[in-house]
């Protein structure tokens, strides 16, 4: 551990988790608001009504504001990979490269030819064929979102490959298991309902906001009906896929689930805390602790919700630190120990095969193989095992804060229907402010939702097989440094001026005729 | 029917795939020059308006041949990936960075309350403009001069010492920028800043309706296309001339080559016919419209453009194919990238060869979505019939 650079490690966590959560901030807007103009258009296709156009036209131009901002902060993501995870690029880009590839064939492409007939097609197309166009936009969107994610999902629980030896890598040999592994397909569904979502709690906040302007009622009630009524079946989708979610967790990332339900001592019969306040940070105590100052317990859940069985056994932080035989968990130290083993063998498997001596490198290679699950341990040792447990208050709390976020979005989108259906929402002032209110709320459900993701999963990369210490490029840390706060100028400028933009645009609202530059004629 | 196919051949036909992506980006960025001309061309704000529509119809699909550029050299040969991008550090940022600000230009220019103001916007479109063709010009040139990197796979064991378990190493400590300042690369690099300043230009005459604004296009095209033309042959004919990093087939092993990039446009006249054919066409799309404007004006662009993939499709060929290490280390030869010791494995590349089958249906539908949208030629009047304008 004394080669290991932590500034460096540090620094380059911090700007891909800079990089990336600007970037959620304007994915699931996209990938949300995608769809709600396809459904608006399409009405307007069908009833031939000119007000669905005008409200079409007028959420598409938030949605091209929005949009230019994701593209910019998308592209850094992709080349970080290799600009400041070298060494990752290499581990697994036998593996990663392939749906990275397939998305910018497959979804980029389809999504910056439509969106161009969608802005400017308008006289240009035939209706149909402009209809086709938006459509083609929200498919092409939610279709990069599912190479990405499959790509993030493979990270979280490694399935469809075998290292090769020879070239030092882990490489492809299933390609459907990458595609179909059972946490890809559901952080995918997950992450697309989320964003549908956050895009309905957008839709129904601004347009709460006209009608508590008193403006734009037509405009207003007809969006809030498509937002409130896309918003609660997504919610729906999102709490089923978050059950999936939790229950492939507790099974592929166990610590990730312990830190999360703040479980240091594992137990059967658990309960979930459905409310609690930490009283210190867990990676100073001693593996021992798992005190609240306040807590709100409902018994059995948190076994019922990992194992489908109220009985059954969670494992607490401490049990996968310190190993529990019982229950066929194997300590840190065990398998820092073989992880080691297979990272020495790899090296003696390679110098024996250079010196061509066959039978010390074949007695290497079946060493590395019997011992490869734990390959990323090995980079530890002794102390450097706290490195191993993610930070619990962050992951505690990040999600409670997004589940119970969840939870009135999803009670909110229910009341705003009926009250619409009834036609009495226009009168409901409190129930107005708190959908206008809501929508920074929908922002932080959303990041936190990655924020449980990924600082969960810390320090692995891939899990329990390449962490970051052992991924991250060579380079300086003041560079990543100078990077990271180049970016974060840039992404905050550009931030303030996407919301400058998008508020002035709703200020002026649908009928605004400023966007036309042209000064003389 | 790619399971048929060998692992070389694979490897090959993922080398054409990436090169091809390359030629198509150099073409593209036709946007990238256009963003440098802005103020030469466009004397008002409503001819910049003019210009800026033109371009902003188009930027994404460079940007999205950029991304796809990159998922497809991460696909098939993740050990570029690796070192160049890590080890070139500063380049790619920069690049990166002229991207960043390119995006957000177009959309938020003419909004209302946009922060910056307009002509910041502008200033931005100017230097992705610049930035973007001169560091990918020196970025391919490292290609045929290459940089100061060693490549150790069994880095990765390394668990004691003082040495990061980080496989590829960059020597020296400007990361990429020493590339950019080398003369030899930036001749190339300068090459792109002027073949996509013409590019636009030729772009300019196909669809611009404007006649005190064509004028300027036409006497822009000439004071372009000479340093374009005396940068591309310095650079080729130096890149002919010199020592290349050639690979003995037999040993995977590495050596200096004299004339190496001659010998394999020599040995492989498929390769040269390409290369002529192309430069050809370039000049033929350049030279037409100034001698005929009246008739050839709205021709030039398929000419020099067909030209420019051509030519630039057979320059990555060059720098890869005919036994040649196509991202070679002057540090240690022998850490040298070539398309069979950087590329995916045989499973991967075989999987990516059925996607890459969706290819011409993807050029396809572009092309039915741009004769859609670009059935006239732009002016004032119409952008003014436009609901959505930059």
């Amino acid at each position: 551990m004394e080669n290991i650079d932590f500034s460096l490690v540090d620094w380059s966590r911090a700007q891909f988790a800079l990089t990336a959560m600007y970037h959620w901030l304007f994915v699931p807007l996209t990938l949300g608001l995608s769809f709600i103009v396809a459904f608006m258009e399409t009405l307007y296709v069908q009833s031939g009504n000119p007000e669905w156009k005008r409200i079409t036209k007028f959420w598409m131009s938030l949605f091209g504001i929005n949009f230019a901002i994701g593209v910019a902060t998308g592209i850094i993501l992709e080349f970080e990979f290799g600009t400041n995870w070298s060494n990752y690029s290499w581990f697994v880009g036998d593996i990663f490269g392939a749906p990275l590839a397939i998305e910018g064939i497959m979804a980029f492409f389809l999504e910056s030819t439509f969106i161009a007939v969608m802005f400017f097609g308008w006289n240009k197309v035939s209706k149909k064929f402009h209809l086709l166009s938006t459509w083609l936009v929200a498919i092409g969107s939610n279709l990069s979102a599912l190479w990405i994610l499959v790509a993030n999902g493979w990270m979280q629980y490694p399935s469809g490959m075998k290292f090769n030896p020879d070239t030092a890598r882990n490489e492809m040999i299933n390609f459907w298991e990458v595609l179909f592994s059972p946490i890809a397909i559901n952080k995918f569904l997950h992450t697309i309902s989320s964003g549908y979502v956050l895009a309905s709690v957008f839709v129904l906040g601004i347009s709460a906001w006209y009608l508590l302007k008193n403006r734009e009622h037509q405009l207003a009630k007809k969006s809030i009906l498509v937002a409130s009524a896309f918003g609660l079946i997504t919610t729906a989708f999102v709490v089923l896929t978050g059950d999936g979610s939790a229950r492939n967790m507790a099974k592929y990332q166990p610590m990730k689930f312990a830190a999360m339900e703040n479980l240091y001592v594992g137990q059967q019969n658990a309960p979930l805390v459905a409310i609690g306040i930490l009283k210190e940070d867990g990676k100073e105590a001693s593996h021992k602790k798992q005190d609240f100052r306040f807590e709100i317990e409902i018994p059995n859940m948190l076994s019922y919700m990992a194992f489908l069985d109220p009985n059954a056994y969670v494992p607490g932080i401490q049990d996968i630190v310190l190993g529990n035989p019982e229950h066929h968990i194997m300590s840190f130290q065990e398998r820092s120990a073989k992880g080691k083993i297979a990272i020495n063998s790899l090296a003696d498997y390679k110098n024996a095969r250079k010196a061509g001596n066959d039978s010390l490198s074949m007695v290497s290679l079946e060493n590395f193989e019997a011992n490869y699950a734990h390959f990323g341990y090995g980079y530890y040792s002794g102390r450097d095992m706290q490195e191993l447990i993610p930070s619990v208050p962050t992951t505690f709390y990040s999600f409670r804060i997004m589940v119970g976020l969840g939870v009135h979005f999803g009670a909110l989108f229910l009341v705003v229907l009926l009250l619409t259906l009834k036609n009495k929402i226009e009168k409901k002032r409190f129930i107005l402010y708190t959908a206008l209110w809501s929508i920074p709320l929908a922002y932080i459900a959303s990041e936190l939702g990655w924020v449980v993701a990924e600082v969960g999963r810390q320090p692995w990369v891939i899990q329990d097989i390449l962490p970051t210490i052992a991924a991250v490029s060579q380079l300086k840390p003041s560079s990543v440094q100078i990077t990271f706060w180049m970016f974060f100028i840039i992404f905050t400028g550009l931030l303030i001026a996407e919301i400058r933009i998008m508020t002035t645009r709703i200020k002026h609202g649908p009928d605004d005729n400023q966007e036309s530059p042209i000064t003389n004629h | 029917m790619f399971e048929a196919l060998s692992y070389i051949t694979l490897q090959h036909y993922w080398w054409i795939i990436v090169s091809l992506l390359g030629a198509i980006l150099v073409l593209l960025m036709f946007v990238q020059g256009g963003q440098t001309l802005i103020y030469t061309l466009g004397k008002t704000d409503d001819e910049r308006t003019i210009l800026i529509n033109l371009l902003g119809r188009k930027w994404e699909f460079t940007f999205t041949t950029l991304v796809t550029f990159g998922g497809a050299f991460f696909a098939s040969f993740p050990l570029f990936y690796s070192t160049s991008f890590g080890g070139a550090y500063w380049v790619w940022m920069l690049i990166l960075l002229a991207f960043i600000l390119q995006a957000v230009s177009y959309e938020y220019r003419s909004k209302a309350n946009n922060f910056l103001g307009k002509r910041i916007y502008e200033t931005f479109l100017f230097l992705n403009g610049i930035i973007a063709p001169l560091l990918i010009g020196t970025a391919v040139a490292t290609f045929f001069t290459g940089s100061k990197f060693s490549v150790n796979l069994l880095n990765i064991t390394l668990l004691t010492g003082n040495k990061m378990p980080v496989i590829s190493e960059w020597t020296g400590p400007a990361h990429g920028l020493e590339a950019a300042l080398n003369l030899h690369n930036l001749m190339l690099g300068l090459t792109l800043v002027f073949l996509t300043r013409v590019l636009a230009l030729l772009y300019f005459m196909n669809r611009l309706n404007h006649g005190e604004m064509m004028e300027r296009v036409k006497k822009q095209l000439l004071v372009n296309s000479i340093p374009f033309v005396i940068l591309f042959l310095t650079f080729t004919i130096w890149t002919l001339l010199s020592d290349g990093f050639a690979v003995n087939p037999k040993t995977g092993e590495v050596f200096m080559e004299s004339y190496k990039y001659l010998h394999n446009l020599l040995q492989m006249p498929v390769v040269a016919i390409l290369f002529v054919l192309g430069v050809a066409l370039v000049l033929i799309g350049i030279i037409r419209p100034l001698t005929c404007f009246e008739k050839c004006s709205t021709k030039g662009i398929w000419g020099a453009g067909i030209g420019t993939i051509l030519t630039v499709f057979a320059l990555f060929l060059l720098a890869g194919f005919n036994h040649t290490a196509y991202y070679p280390s002057t540090y240690d030869l022998q850490s040298s990238l070539t398309i069979e010791n950087s590329s995916s494995s045989y499973y991967t590349l075989t999987a990516m060869s059925y996607v890459s089958l969706l290819v011409p249906f993807v050029i396809a539908y572009i092309w039915i979505a741009w004769r859609a949208i670009d059935s006239k030629k732009i002016d004032m009047e119409e952008l003014n019939s436009e609901s959505h304008i930059y």
